[in-house]
Parts: structure tokens; C-alpha cells; sequence
């Protein structure tokens, strides 16, 4: 029989977030004939209405409510989490910075296996579950057997599942508040501090000339700076040029950078870790180039290149400097 | 403050292409190129600042074999008080949570203020550290972008959506992962690496460390790889093969047509 699977879904300003419909979708995978079970922590009206729009989906949506998990603190959030859930059931969570932060130490309380960052997964069987991941920044994939008799935790990529259209589905709720007492925790939430703006908005321009670690170093951001001069575009990046100091944080893109929605991305030098991957969004026309032919970014470009982004990018700049020139 | 760093030997991908064996199913290992897992780097730095900033000693520990001695004796070189290499024949086949276990037991013989492990290794999986805190029942952070020390707790910022930053107060003792950027990890050159050359580095097995064998090693792994593979690529890129003049006008061709040069 199939364990009892949750889905352990976020929410911000009392709108689910879209992750709602690819958990949903993930339980499927294990099970399609499942019925997953939403849970929902927070507090007041915005929990009241994110549970509202879960359960168009979700056949059940459990709500905890609690003045203590008005921010998603993921100390708190296990606490309750302990005290509503069965034994031996499949809890999943978006591999995110919430997920990171929550599942691996939930998984320990709940003496359950955890399989972080999951890509796909085959129907369950009696004993086990077969699950895909990826290890070197994308380069290969692996199979992944899990024991689940004691239940798992499961961290799933970011937009790996196609989401689950939403239905006219009324769902009940289900109110769990009552069931979580006082917390008690070592780790506060503060605040948060909102990104700065920096000198250029990636997020307004049609092309982006975008870096990775290919651009070896910081004299070398000056040549895709031209290329983007002469073809009236902003230059962005990955994270290890920001984390290089090559570039400011305002021009990352990526999970913890910024999203944008350009038509045309030159990837020069980038790998493609799904984190830089997911703060792309709007389908752009991606060119790739990098040196390295098994880089992941092959697989998601629609044109590539295998050649070194200091060699290519003075030959581009040229040509479309020649092309105006013709122009004119 | 006494600061534990989890640090982890690993082919380095930025200087590896990762390929399969012959029989399709486990990654050529034979001519890959090891070195510190690069967020376990900056974890380094960290602690050294840190130890700098209020003193107190910087220990760093890994799960391995001999041939992990060389990723301690850099971090030794790097300035690391002291290196423990976790050794056990019934460690080999640990997953995740064997491998925290191993380092819980490590943990509870000495007694350290804060522990900091790298945000991820090759396998990407982020699990080791809230692992490891949840079984001590220390508080955790991941993906943390800076750490400030005060009486008692630590005030760290975290990587959350958009290029934002969460701010949270943490007891100590605490586990925190370090994301990549927090710092710029000082250079070790060769001679540094000799300098520390004849530093003992202790190994320590399941014995010393008091770790029920039933515990850790691929006996106890709930997770398992099974095998390695490549997948197929949806469509993939359609890849240019011209020279690089010819590349250079297709490509700048596609930009005209799909997004305009302004």
C-alpha cells in the first residue's frame, strides 16, 4: 500500500505558490492514483486565503495556524510539522531555500530517508522508490533507490514536474491549529532585507549577454561589456562571477539572484546549474557557448556553441560591428 | 569560540568533464581531478576570520579515506588549528544521514561553538548540516551570506528569492551552511602546503568516535545510487559547427531575428 503523502506548500501574501501544482504533480509520479494531502503554516487572513486557492487542487488541505509561523522559520515550521504528521508517511517539499533549510533535519525527527532535489520518479513499488537526481552541476544524472518503509522526505527541483492544471475541485480544509501547542525556538527571524538596485535592470532588457566562471576573470567582464555596447544589450551573470566580485549581486541571475524574461540570452561560459537556470523565465532564445561539449547548458539552449567565450565574443563584437557598418 | 568545519574532498567539476565508464553505468573516476569541494572553502575562511576576530581554535574534520589527508593539509596551510581525518572501513557506502551520524559522534567527543559545513557538494544535495544540527538538536541556518558573533548566539543572513537576504538570530551552539561568495578564501601555494607538511593528522574510526557500526555504511544507506547515466537530451541545442568567423554570423543573425539590435 502506498504510504500517505503531504505536500508542504509556501505561500506568500495569502497567494500559493506556484510549486503547489508541481508538488502536486510529484505525488502523482509516485502514485497516480494518490490523493496527496496539502498542509498550509501561517497565520491570520493570508493563511486563510492561500488555503482557499489550495484546495481547488488538493482533495485536502490541512491548516495550521499559529501567530509563531506568521514568517516560515523552518525551525518552527518542523516543530509543527512533528506534531501533525503520521509515522511512515512521503512528505514533499520544493528543493528551494525554504526546502534546503527544512526537509534534512525534518527527515532526522521523523527518522525517514531524505532524497533532496529530486528530477523524476518512476510509480512506486512494494519496497522501494526509484527516484532521478543530478551530481555535478548537471553533468550526469543518477538513479536513486529509496527505502520508504519508515516514509521519506522528498525535496523536488524547482519546475522538474509540469504542474498540475487546477480543477473546480472544492477540497476541505481541514484545521490542525489547535494540535500545535507553544514553540519554543534557538533560531529567530529578524527580517529581510530586500535586494538592492543596482546601476542596470537586467530584468528591462531583450538581450542579455550574460557570464559564467568562463570569463576566468575580472579584466575579461570588459569584453562582453562591448559585445553588449555595440548590440544594445546588458551584460548579467552566474553566481561564481558574482561571488568572484567580478560583478555586482544586482546583475545575478538565478535562484538567488534575479529572474528575468529577455528574447534572446547569450549564456557565454555558463554551465547551466538548474539554481542559474530557474531565474530564467518568459522562454528566451538561448545561445550557449562554452568550451566544455558536456556542459549542462547544451541541453536547455536552443543554439550552441563549443568554443572559448574570450575567443568568441571579440569575433562577434566585430561581425556586428562590421554588419553596422554595412548598414549605415 | 571553538568553530568545527565539515569539509569534503571532490572532483572538481569546473575542471573535470564528467564522463561514463564503458559499461554506461558509474563515472570514469580515474583521471579526475580532486580538490576541496568548493563551498567547503569559503566555510574555511569563515571560521579562520572568525577565530581571528574573537579568537578561540578552528578545527577541520572530513569523512574519507588516506587520500582525503591532502584537502586537510591545505586547509591546515590555510591556517585550520588542527585536522581530523574520519576513517572506517564501516563508514564506506555511507548516505546523507550516515554521514551525519558519523559526524554527530565526532561532534559529542569535543565541544565546539559552531560548526560550518559547505552549502553543497558534487551531488548537490545539501543535507549533511541540518542533518547533523537536527540529531545534536542544535539550531541550523543554510545558505548562509554572512555571520556577525554576539553574546552567546550568532547574527547570520541567509540567500533567500530575488537576490534578498533573511536575517536571523541563532543560539550557539548552531550548524550553518555556507554558501559560496560569504568571502574570498586566501590562496595556499605548494610552499604553504609544506610548511604543514610534518603536522600529525590524527584518523579516528568508529571505535573512537563511539558510532554504532548498525548506524553508518552502505548497510544502514536508506538512499542509494543505483547507477549513473546521461539523458537524453529533449531536443537539445542545435549546435553550430562552423568556424568561429561563421558561428559568429550565424549567431548574430539569431539575435537580429529573435530579440533586434538596438
Amino acid at each position: 500500500m502506498t504510504p500517505r503523502i503531504f505536500a508542504y506548500i509556501q505561500h506568500r501574501g495569502g497567494v500559493v505558490d506556484d510549486s503547489a501544482a508541481e508538488l502536486f504533480a510529484a505525488a502523482k509520479a509516485i502514485d497516480p492514483k494518490a490523493s496527496p494531502t496539502a498542509i498550509l503554516s501561517g497565520f491570520g487572513a493570508d493563511l486563510e486565503s492561500a488555503c482557499n486557492s489550495a484546495k481547488s487542487l488538493y482533495a485536502e488541505v490541512w491548516r495550521v495556524g499559529h501567530e509563531g509561523l506568521s514568517y516560515p522559520n523552518a525551525e518552527l515550521v518542523r516543530q509543527a510539522l512533528l506534531t501533525i504528521l503520521p509515522s511512515d508517511c512521503i512528505v514533499l517539499l520544493l528543493h528551494d531555500h525554504f526546502g534546503i533549510d527544512l526537509s534534512p533535519g525534518l527527515s532526522v525527527k521523523l527518522n525517514s530517508p531524505f532524497v533532496p532535489d529530486v528530477l523524476a520518479m518512476d510509480a512506486i513499488q512494494s519496497e522501494s522508490l526509484n527516484l532521478v537526481r543530478q551530481e555535478f552541476g548537471g553533468q550526469v544524472s543518477v538513479h536513486i533507490d529509496c527505502d520508504f518503509s519508515t516514509g521519506a522526505v522528498i525535496n523536488i527541483r524547482p519546475g522538474a514536474f509540469k504542474a498540475e492544471q487546477p480543477t473546480d475541485r472544492q477540497g476541505v480544509i481541514v484545521d490542525k491549529s489547535s494540535e500545535v501547542g507553544t514553540f519554543t525556538t534557538k533560531r529567530r527571524y529578524v527580517e529581510t532585507i530586500v535586494a538592492e538596485a543596482g546601476d542596470v535592470d537586467i530584468t528591462k532588457h531583450s538581450v542579455l549577454v550574460s557570464i559564467g566562471r568562463g570569463i576566468q576573470e575580472k579584466d575579461n567582464v570588459a569584453i562582453a561589456e562591448e559585445l553588449a555596447s555595440v548590440l544594445g544589450a546588458a551584460v548579467s551573470c552566474s553566481r561564481p562571477v558574482v561571488d568572484a566580485k567580478w560583478m555586482e549581486k544586482s546583475r545575478q541571475v538565478g535562484s538567488s539572484g534575479k529572474t528575468v524574461k529577455p528574447k534572446v540570452y547569450l549564456a557565454c561560459g555558463i554551465s547551466g546549474a538548474f539554481q542559474h537556470l530557474s531565474g530564467l523565465k518568459g522562454n528566451p532564445f538561448i545561445i550557449a557557448i562554452n568550451k566544455n561539449p558536456k556542459a549542462p547548458i547544451f541541453q536547455v539552449a536552443d543554439v550552441g556553441i563549443v568554443d572559448d567565450v574570450l575567443e568568441f565574443l571579440p569575433e562577434l563584437t566585430q561581425k556586428t560591428r562590421e554588419s553596422r557598418g554595412v548598414a549605415a | 569560540m571553538n568553530i568545527l568545519v565539515c569539509v569534503r574532498r571532490v572532483p572538481d567539476s569546473s575542471e573535470n568533464e564528467i564522463k561514463l565508464n564503458s559499461e554506461g553505468n558509474e563515472i570514469e573516476r580515474d583521471e579526475l581531478v580532486y580538490s576541496v569541494n568548493e563551498p567547503d572553502n569559503y566555510a574555511v575562511e569563515e571560521a579562520l576570520q572568525i577565530r581571528d576576530r574573537v579568537g578561540g581554535t578552528v578545527t577541520v574534520v572530513t569523512v574519507g579515506g588516506d587520500e582525503d589527508e591532502e584537502v586537510l593539509r591545505r586547509q591546515l596551510a590555510m591556517g585550520a588549528n588542527q585536522a581530523v581525518l574520519l576513517s572506517d572501513d564501516a563508514f564506506s557506502g555511507s548516505d546523507g544521514r550516515g554521514n551525519a551520524t558519523i559526524l554527530k559522534g565526532f561532534v559529542q567527543k569535543g565541544n565546539y561553538d559552531l560548526i560550518l559545513t559547505g552549502v553543497q557538494a558534487e551531488d548537490g544535495a545539501s543535507q549533511v548540516g541540518g542533518m547533523l544540527a537536527a540529531m545534536l538538536d542544535y539550531p541550523f541556518a543554510s545558505l548562509v551570506n554572512s555571520i556577525a558573533v554576539e553574546d552567546g548566539k550568532v547574527r547570520v543572513s541567509r540567500d533567500i528569492e530575488g537576490g534578498n537576504r533573511e536575517i536571523n538570530e541563532i543560539d550557539l551552539p548552531c550548524v550553518l551552511s555556507i554558501q559560496t561568495g560569504i568571502n574570498e578564501p586566501r590562496y595556499v601555494g605548494m610552499r604553504g602546503i609544506r610548511q604543514v607538511a610534518s603536522v600529525p593528522i590524527p584518523t579516528l574510526g568508529v571505535t573512537d568516535i563511539g558510532v554504532a557500526r548498525a548506524t553508518v555504511g552502505a548497510s544502514a544507506a536508506k538512499v542509494k545510487r543505483t547507477d549513473y547515466f546521461v539523458p537524453e537530451l529533449g531536443k537539445g541545442a542545435e549546435m553550430l559547427n562552423g568556424t568561429r568567423k561563421e558561428n559568429a554570423e550565424k549567431v548574430l543573425e539569431l539575435v537580429a531575428a529573435r530579440g533586434g539590435i538596438k
